[in-house]
């Protein structure tokens, strides 16, 4: 067993401190150490999305991230969203949309749209598409989660 | 039962309304706790120890290093349960092989640990000696005399020490590598083929696809201080699944409980039972803990089950007027190491062959045969994609064989309401040519099929084409286990809350809402006024399942039922209070009115109240719907299996680029004879997602085994289909308003998915002039068949 690391970080707006194996995910930080588990394991090798996290303002596939290094910085996670305004509305709209069935792949996609939406104002159908080819959806056909945040970001300033 | 359908019109409606899904919020939240997220006090977690061979002798298991490992608290093979009953449709698999492995994903030790890193070390540490026995991976080898046999001993008792003499088996082995045969006839194919003015035969190869559940498979198993067992799981057969794991264990069933956390996906991949589950259940029993299992993704693509493959010859016939006359169909399922229900699609199959359009005619035959690929499941649509892949590839075929319009010869030999088939099936409500007509005007079908037919042999090399294909499956359940049934409890408690506590399970589609719609509706109370309890077979009445497509038709008639009870309860009370007629009251607006002019006479919570406090307080009702009027098939698979039929088209709009064989599927047309829209939001979203799962099967998705094994465990070299690549979706839907379905609704589930590839297929055809009969459309398979490169599939099978 190798040693473990010390780390502290902010998780959506709170100081953090955790001591992590070298080698351990930041997916496995989140859902294992802390218990945060709206972040979800679809393949652990960065494909499906499901594990969408923001990092410094850019989101990332927390299974491909270790651990060790959130250290010094800003992490949000879905959980982080009840208290963002971008968030809540993209919430909302994924629901009204019917953007939702077995739901397990939306924290990630809810994530993503989030990032699209604050680099982008107001984007396009296929920016939209584009915006989330990295996030798997087996239930809806993503017509849906599309219409949502199209929505979601008509009504950004 | 009648239909009671209000008129669009009705504000207060909920039926037809855009609802959202009740459980979104909490699972857009990321609040949502999925067995992955469940952890229990004390558990421990297992792996499992897979093959690494194909086809082998099991000589020897060391399991003493793995033993040794501190954190580890059981590591079993098959000796350690002698007790283990073979599982699956056939009971040909023992979770945990005792002499011989028949796949790279048999099961041939598991452990049980601290952590998931402590079980994987073990693994590691386990020291299994194979003799390696020749390998079978061609379905039609299997058939030639001196293929090696899968089967060729009894399980549970092929010599493997520790077993016991006696001990239960269910399985004896099988002499030959044949699993399953299915014979069905109807008229005299003879007969149809000598009337035939045309007649066609061609070989179709549907792949290997799997369900790609978002949420990976997993239990939590847990034994209580009487032994009575506790199980979160995802089956979609929660009470057919707690009978079959109480035979497993040779205990009651009554003392199996099993709760379903919220499912990351089903599609049909948890209809049966596969050994992980009696895995964590053996660990749990022995280690007296509660034990989670969870796979890894390339575990879940590795050792899930698969759609199942086929390879499938029809022949088929019609007159120069453009009447079917006969088709003869030999399909060779390959069944892989163990006998799922992949095995048993020609139930479907030959329903497409015999009913989705009128053939007097008809000879099937499948035969399911043992290799060492993987074994495949039951997969939405169940058969019903690769059968009507190969019947619309001959409709176009044999309208242009006779010179009619692919939609005109269509509409001659599409089915009307009313009709029974040889097959038995009542089509009660049947809307198939407003489908294929809706679905030709909407895509402009007609007009776009000739000019693009036209410009095949134009300098672009960038081809447009348009492809139509239809589709029938069942609508109003299935009569497949002995019932079909569905129960539900409705408890209206003093402040007119509902608890609608149904059998049936939820796997995303969108059950919870629909019921919850259709109880509110009944009651006059808004959505907002009920919970919905689907989870909990200590809680839940019985329940067949989430499968066939069933779940609003037949959980729909029994939540209504249970409403209704509770309606004439309520009225009747009311009546006696205020001394109006019974059948002068109803329902609406959250109120007890008038029926006549809608004046409230009590407000609902406030009688309720009433109710509560008197000697009538009794307000639990329940109800079931058992059974559906519906038929178990005869020996000679003949009968009415469904209380209803559903029915769709769909034209696909492709472009080819025949430089490089890419294939884009541009728009969809869809029409769905769906009885009635109960949920226009959910109906769409699961039209939507069954055409993009169509258009993945179609275009980009494949399992690819080599030599009896997956080669492409991950989604980067599986390639399911991504929000750029979605086609446009244009979605009609014609209510037929079916006189037994639920406010007239029928089922819909697995229909979109059905068509897809078949219509593609005539669209590349209409595109190019090239007809490809095998699957997927990849860029690679195109390009090679339009240059007359690609092997056509060929039938080579022994009789």
């Amino acid at each position: 067993m190798s040693a473990k690391v010390e780390i502290q970080f902010e998780l959506n707006g709170v100081g953090r401190r955790a001591e992590v194996p070298p080698g351990m995910s930041a997916l496995d930080l989140l859902r294992e150490v802390l218990g945060l588990t709206g972040t979800k394991y679809g393949c652990g090798e960065g494909e499906c999305g499901a594990c969408t996290i923001r990092v410094d303002g850019v989101t990332v596939n927390s299974c491909l991230m270790f651990a060790v290094d959130c250290d010094g910085r800003k992490v949000m996670t879905i959980e982080g969203l009840s208290s963002d305004a971008l968030g809540r509305r993209l919430q909302e709209k994924f629901v009204e949309h019917g953007a939702v069935q077995c739901g397990f792949c939306t924290p990630g996609l809810v994530m993503q749209a989030r990032h699209l939406l604050e680099e982008t104002e107001n984007p396009s159908h296929a920016e939209v598409q584009r915006g989330i080819e990295g996030n798997l959806c087996r239930c809806t056909g993503y017509k849906k989660i599309v219409e949502a945040i199209e929505d979601a970001g008509a009504g950004s300033e | 039962m009648n239909v009671i359908a209000k008129p669009y019109s009705d504000p207060n409606s909920l039926i037809g309304k855009r609802i959202p899904k009740m459980d979104a919020p909490e699972k857009a939240g990321g609040r949502t706790r999925y067995i992955h997220d469940i952890d229990i006090p004390g558990q421990l977690h297992a792996k499992i120890l897979r093959s690494t061979q194909v086809h082998a002798r099991i000589r020897s298991i060391d399991t003493s290093a793995a033993k040794a490992l501190p954190g580890v608290h059981a590591v079993i093979t098959a000796a350690d349960v002698p007790w283990q009953r073979p599982i699956g449709v056939a009971k040909d698999h023992l979770p945990l092989k005792t002499d011989r492995v028949r796949s790279p994903r048999d099961e041939i030790a598991a452990v049980a640990a601290d952590s998931v890193e402590i079980a994987e070390a073990a693994l590691k540490l386990i020291k299994v000696v194979y003799e390696p026995l020749p390998v079978l991976t061609d379905a039609i080898e299997a058939l030639k005399p001196g293929a090696p046999l899968i089967h060729p001993e009894p399980h549970g008792a092929d010599g493997k020490p520790g077993l016991k003499p006696g001990a239960p088996v269910a399985f004896t082995g099988k002499p030959d590598n044949v699993a399953m045969t299915f014979e069905y006839a109807q008229g005299d194919v003879a007969k149809g083929e000598a009337e035939s003015a045309a007649v066609i035969e061609d070989v179709f190869h549907l792949h290997y696809v799997t369900h790609c559940c978002m949420g990976v498979s997993g239990v939590i198993a847990e034994f209580d201080a009487t032994g009575n067992l506790l199980l979160y799981s995802n089956t979609q057969v929660p009470f057919l699944h707690k009978r079959e794991f109480a035979e497993l264990l040779d205990i009651d069933p009554g003392r199996i409980r099993i709760i379903q956390p919220p499912i990351g996906g089903g599609f049909g991949s948890k209809l049966d039972i596969y050994p992980f589950e009696p895995i964590a259940i053996f660990l749990a029993k022995i280690t007296r803990r509660p034990v989670k299992l969870v796979f890894t993704r390339e575990e879940e693509f590795a050792a899930s089950p698969t759609r199942q493959p086929v390879l499938l010859k029809l022949r088929s016939g019609c007159t120069k007027d453009g009447a079917l006359t006969f088709r003869t169909v030999e399909t060779l399922h390959d069944n892989g190491a163990y006998t799922s229900w992949g095995a048993t699609t020609p139930f479907v199959m030959m329903q497409t062959i015999s009913s989705l359009y009128r053939v007097p005619h008809c000879k099937y035959l499948t035969r399911a045969v043992y290799t060492n690929n993987p074994y495949a499941g039951s997969f939405r649509g169940y058969g019903n994609l690769q059968a009507t892949f190969a019947v619309e590839a001959h409709m176009d075929k044999l309208a242009d064989a006779v010179g009619m319009d692919p939609l005109e010869f269509r509409l001659k030999n599409a089915q009307d309401p009313g009709e029974v088939t040889p097959q038995g099936m009542n089509f009660k409500s049947c809307g198939f040519k407003q489908c294929l007509s809706t679905a030709a005007e909407r895509s402009d079908y007609l007009a776009k099929h000739r000019e693009y037919a036209a410009k095949q042999k134009d300098a672009n090399p960038v081809k447009r084409g348009v492809g139509i294909a239809s589709m029938l499956h069942v609508g109003g359940g299935a009569k497949i286990y002995p019932s079909d049934g569905c129960g539900t409890i409705l408890k209206i408690d003093d402040f007119a809350h509902l608890t609608l506590i149904t059998g049936a399970s939820e796997i995303g589609q969108g059950s919870e809402t629909v019921l919850a719609q259709l109880v509110c509706e009944e009651l006059g109370l808004p959505l907002s006024s009920a919970t919905v309890v689907n989870n909990d077979t200590d809680i839940t009445p019985w329940d067949v399942g989430v499968h066939a497509s069933r779940t609003t038709f037949i959980a729909g008639n029994s939540a209504i039922g249970a409403a209704r009870k509770a309606k004439a309860k309520i009225l009747g009370a009311a009546a006696a209070k205020s001394g109006h007629p019974e059948d002068a009251l109803d329902l609406r607006g959250g109120a007890i009115v008038l029926k006549a002019d809608g004046k409230p006479v009590f407000e609902i919570g406030k009688f309720l109240r009433s109710l509560h406090f008197s000697d009538k307080a009794e307000l639990v009702m329940t109800t079931f719907y058992y059974e559906p009027p519906s038929k178990h098939q005869d020996k000679l698979f003949k009968g009415d299996v469904s209380a209803a039929y559903a029915w769709a088209s769909q034209v696909a709009e492709v472009e080819v680029d025949t430089e490089t064989g890419i294939v884009r599927l541009l728009k969809i047309t869809g029409a769905h004879d769906v009885g009635r829209v109960i949920n226009r939001l959910g109906i769409e979203g699961q039209i939507e997602g069954g055409v993009v799962m169509g258009q993945g099967y179609a275009l980009t998705e494949n399992l690819v085994v080599e030599d009896g094994r997956v080669k492409n465990p991950n989604f980067r070299d599986y390639k399911l289909v991504t929000a750029p690549e979605i086609p446009e979706m244009d979605v009609s839907f014609i209510e037929t308003m079916d006189g037994e379905g639920p406010q007239g609704a029928k089922g819909v589930g697995e229909a979109p998915a059905i068509c897809i590839a078949a219509a593609v297929g005539n669209a590349i055809h209409n595109a190019t002039g090239v007809r490809i009969t095998s699957l997927p459309f990849t860029p690679e398979r195109v390009y090679r068949a339009l240059r007359g490169q690609l092997p056509e599939p060929v039938w080579n099978v022994p009789a």
